[in-house]
């Protein structure tokens, strides 16, 4: 593997095939030799791989997948509340109602 | 220990020491240089004493130059040892050809923070080689100071200890990184290069029961805390997640496959307090713009003594080493 | 229009919360399994970040790590770093390449070596660099030491590409990259009943270009489940997640993981100019693991001209070099022993002075457990 990073293109210069992309802050340009001819437009994300746009990031998925852990940490949480209701209770110093 | 003298001795990490040791402090010995401190403390305690050369490349850089820097670094290194920048030498190798007009620039630079320190340049040297002996310029700089307050050593670092830093972490390597030929970056980065004399004057004037203090330079944060773990014989527990790191210093890491503690700081320190004062001393430093993200980043405790652990946010933990090697960006 | 924030492609993929969530679910998943699993993870990227975010110590004991060969600077065996060493030295050359490979040591020493000697080598962080390092230098021979799997094989195809294009004359490459399918498959058939590679966990970029397709050997016909991994910690945990799920639910498929950004097809594109410049070489030696059939590529003959290593050839020694008798890289690129098993690892082999290749790189096995260090 590699030190492949996302960065997001803020710009595009079509003379020499290359985008400029933002990486935190940090902006550099890019080389689209790797990428169909108008594939890649402003505001994309992009992976960068030595010097080169390898592909782009399917935001729909991204936003998928970090919808999903959310729903993971929901269930989780909902779960651990249960348990500790349980927990409560059935705990034996509890007076009875 | 190699036959020739290798780029990675130069680095500030493991070989750097190795070469020091082995070579220099072999045959120098003595008492006051085994301190391994960042100023010699000397004349019973009364003046402290040290020396640095600069040849940092490219010569001006976002944030400062070579000027605004030998002057910093060994101001600071006195002002990490508690004592009061005050009289200067100022030695330069200027390579033939050399433009007089980056040179009085340069010169400018240190004037400006001589004032800022309150020291003076009292003696000094310029020497002209042919073109190639040297790379542009090299300049060394020796200050003495007189100690404000004595006993702070990274030799007496304990469990009663806290430790701070005063800023954002790595953001002088990122730069001169950034700035190197041949890597094209463009950003708002800029070297921390600052002179830090006034706030450690503040810390001192308001009390601050200081332990030890060290700026971060060659080897970043992980070095300076190596060396303490190792000269106290302690363990530094270091919470991953506070270290304060600027979101383009992380861009450049990202980037470049490195991390912000191994990056060189030239105007960043991190000190040892006791615990009582540490939450003082972080408001003290936040006084500062030199000081705006200062933060308690790591305790002290003797799980391994001699070793730096980083504790990540979700229960793991690994060592903080010394870098070791030159610093290459990772690749595939 | 989206809501997504670059930040969010970082924190959202490290975050705590998630991380430690992730470490409940296989560990209520791990306690079904019949016995313990072995996953390798090819590729050194992810070695690294299992190592460097500690997710062993996050991890049931029944799920063990065998560390895979995916590390194209480790496997570089070293007749082909003298290869490099003695172009360095050559009047008027100017070797480049990728960063870590200047300090893997061949049997006449480092390319940082070759530099403390004289020879003008220099490390680039594109392979693009050496446009502006040829331009620069119109005398000189710029020679580059091209090394990598399929993620960086096709940037080194743009490079050829535009020196072809715009009719460069002192331009010349070594190609030394290599594929990932052929290395797994031959780990699979050489694997013993005592450390049978159970799982894989694919490469992230390899993949991006490649597409998932060329693992689909693996759950077809070895019945080996494959999930392709992004290499960030949540990435990971996800991922070993979805292996534990397969073994327990009798599956063997090929998941993406990684779905933002590998599909099945990859970047056709970069696919393309791969096939156009390159071609199979018959076999090629892989450090610690021998020769493989059909795992590396070289310069296809019409493009002779460009062909360091055909132009050169009376200064390229082709003898077999034997690795230190002490190194054990190869049981452990093989996933037979880890680093800690072998006999120098931390006393005559360290980063600063390295035996085998697994340490010189920061993405070896060897190297990530000694930095990252068994605080386990």
């Amino acid at each position: 593997m590699c030190l492949s990073i996302p960065s997001k293109v803020v710009k595009i210069d079509t003379e020499f095939n290359i985008a400029t992309v933002d990486t935190m802050g940090v902006q550099r340009t890019a080389g689209l030799d790797l990428m169909e001819e108008g594939s890649v437009k402003i505001g994309d994300y992009v992976l960068l791989h030595i010097g080169f746009v390898m592909n782009k990031i399917d935001e729909e998925d991204a936003m998928e997948s970090l919808r999903v852990y959310r729903e993971i940490l929901e269930a989780l949480d909902e779960e651990e509340r249960r348990a500790l209701v349980l927990e409560d209770d059935n705990c034996p110093n509890r007076e009875a109602p | 220990m190699t036959k020739t003298v290798t780029l990675a001795q130069g680095n500030g990490g493991a070989e750097n020491a190795q070469l020091i040791s082995e070579i220099f402090y072999k045959q120098f010995k003595n008492e006051i240089l085994e301190k391994s401190e960042d100023a010699a403390i000397i004349d019973g305690g009364r003046l402290a004493f040290t020396t640095d050369s600069f040849t940092v490349s490219p010569l001006f850089f976002d944030g400062g130059d070579i000027g605004k820097l030998s002057i910093c670094g060994t101001c600071n290194d006195l002002a990490m040892m508690g004592a009061k920048p005050t009289y200067m030498t100022c030695a330069v190798i200027v390579e033939e050809g050399f433009s007089i007009k980056e040179l009085e620039t340069i010169v400018a630079s240190m004037k400006k923070e001589l004032e800022i320190n309150g020291a003076n340049i009292v003696c000094g040297d310029t020497k002209v080689v042919p073109k190639g002996a040297v790379d542009k310029i090299f300049i060394n700089t020796t200050g003495v100071g007189v100690v404000q307050k004595s006993g702070i050593s990274s030799n007496c670092v304990s469990t009663a200890d806290t430790i701070i830093v005063s800023n954002e972490i790595g953001k002088h390597g990122a730069t001169i990184f950034a700035n190197r030929e041949g890597m094209e970056f463009s950003s708002d980065l800029k070297s921390d290069c600052t002179s830090l004399w006034p706030l450690v004057e503040k810390l001192l004037a308001e009390g601050i029961e200081i332990t030890a203090m060290r700026d971060a330079t060659r080897g970043g944060v992980a070095a300076v805390l190596n060396e303490w773990a190792k000269q106290s014989k302690v363990c530094i527990e270091v919470q991953e997640e506070v270290l304060p790191v600027s979101d383009t210093v992380r861009g450049i890491c990202e980037i470049l496959g490195f991390e912000a503690y191994n990056l060189a700081n030239e105007g960043t320190f991190i000190l040892a307090v006791k615990s009582t004062d540490a939450n003082r001393a972080v408001e003290i430093l936040k006084t500062f713009e030199a000081g705006e993200r200062a933060a308690v980043i790591a305790n002290v405790t003797h799980q391994y003594d001699g070793r730096v652990i980083l504790l990540s946010a979700w229960g793991s933990k690994r060592f903080m080493d010394l870098p070791t090697g030159e610093l290459l960006p990772r690749i595939c | 229009m989206s809501s997504l924030e670059l930040k969010e492609l970082y924190d959202g993929f490290r975050d705590p919360e998630v991380i430690k969530g992730f470490q409940k679910l296989i560990a209520a998943e791990a306690q079904k399994l019949p016995r313990t699993i072995n996953i390798m993870e090819v590729c050194g990227g992810h070695t690294h970040t299992i190592m460097k975010y500690g997710l062993t110590q996050l991890l049931p004991k029944n799920i063990n790590f065998i560390h895979g060969p995916g590390c194209p600077v480790c496997i570089m065996p070293k007749e082909r770093i003298d290869h490099a060493y003695r172009l360095a030295m050559l009047p008027n050359v100017i070797l480049l390449t990728l960063g870590d490979m200047i300090k893997v040591p061949g049997s006449l020493g480092t390319l940082q070596d070759a530099r403390s000697k004289g020879a003008d080598v220099r490390y680039v962080y594109s392979p693009m660099d050496a446009l502006k390092v040829a331009e620069e230098n119109p005398t000189k021979k710029i020679i580059f030491f091209a090394i990598g799997f399929e993620t960086t094989t096709p940037m080194s195809a743009a490079l050829i590409d535009i020196v072809i294009k715009r009719n460069i004359k002192n331009i010349f490459f070594h190609i030394n990259h290599v594929t990932v399918p052929e290395a797994m498959e031959l780990l699979i058939k050489g694997s013993d009943n005592d450390h049978c590679i159970d799982a894989f966990i694919g490469p992230s970029h390899v993949s991006v270009i490649s597409g998932a397709k060329i693992y689909a050997v693996f759950p077809e016909k070895y019945h080996i489940p494959v999930v392709v991994s992004g290499f960030e910690p949540v990435d990971m945990m996800e991922s070993i997640y979805m292996i534990v799920k397969q073994f327990n639910e009798g599956r063997s498929d090929l998941e993406v993981q990684y779905k933002r950004l590998v599909n099945f097809e990859g970047n056709t594109k970069a696919q393309a100019l791969v096939e156009y410049y390159f071609e199979k070489v018959d076999l090629f030696k892989w450090r610690g693991i021998g020769h493989i059939p059909r795992s590396a590529l070289k310069l296809r003959a019409e493009f002779a001209a460009l062909d360091a290593e055909v132009i050169y050839k009376e200064f390229l020694p082709y003898e077999e070099i034997n690795d230190h008798k002490l190194c054990i890289c190869g049981d452990i690129l093989r996933g037979r022993a880890k680093p800690q098993d072998c006999s120098v690892f931390g006393t005559a082999c360290k980063p600063t002075s390295p035996l085998g290749s697994c340490m010189v790189s920061s993405e070896g096995a060897c190297a990530a457990y000694y930095k990252y260090g068994n605080l386990i």
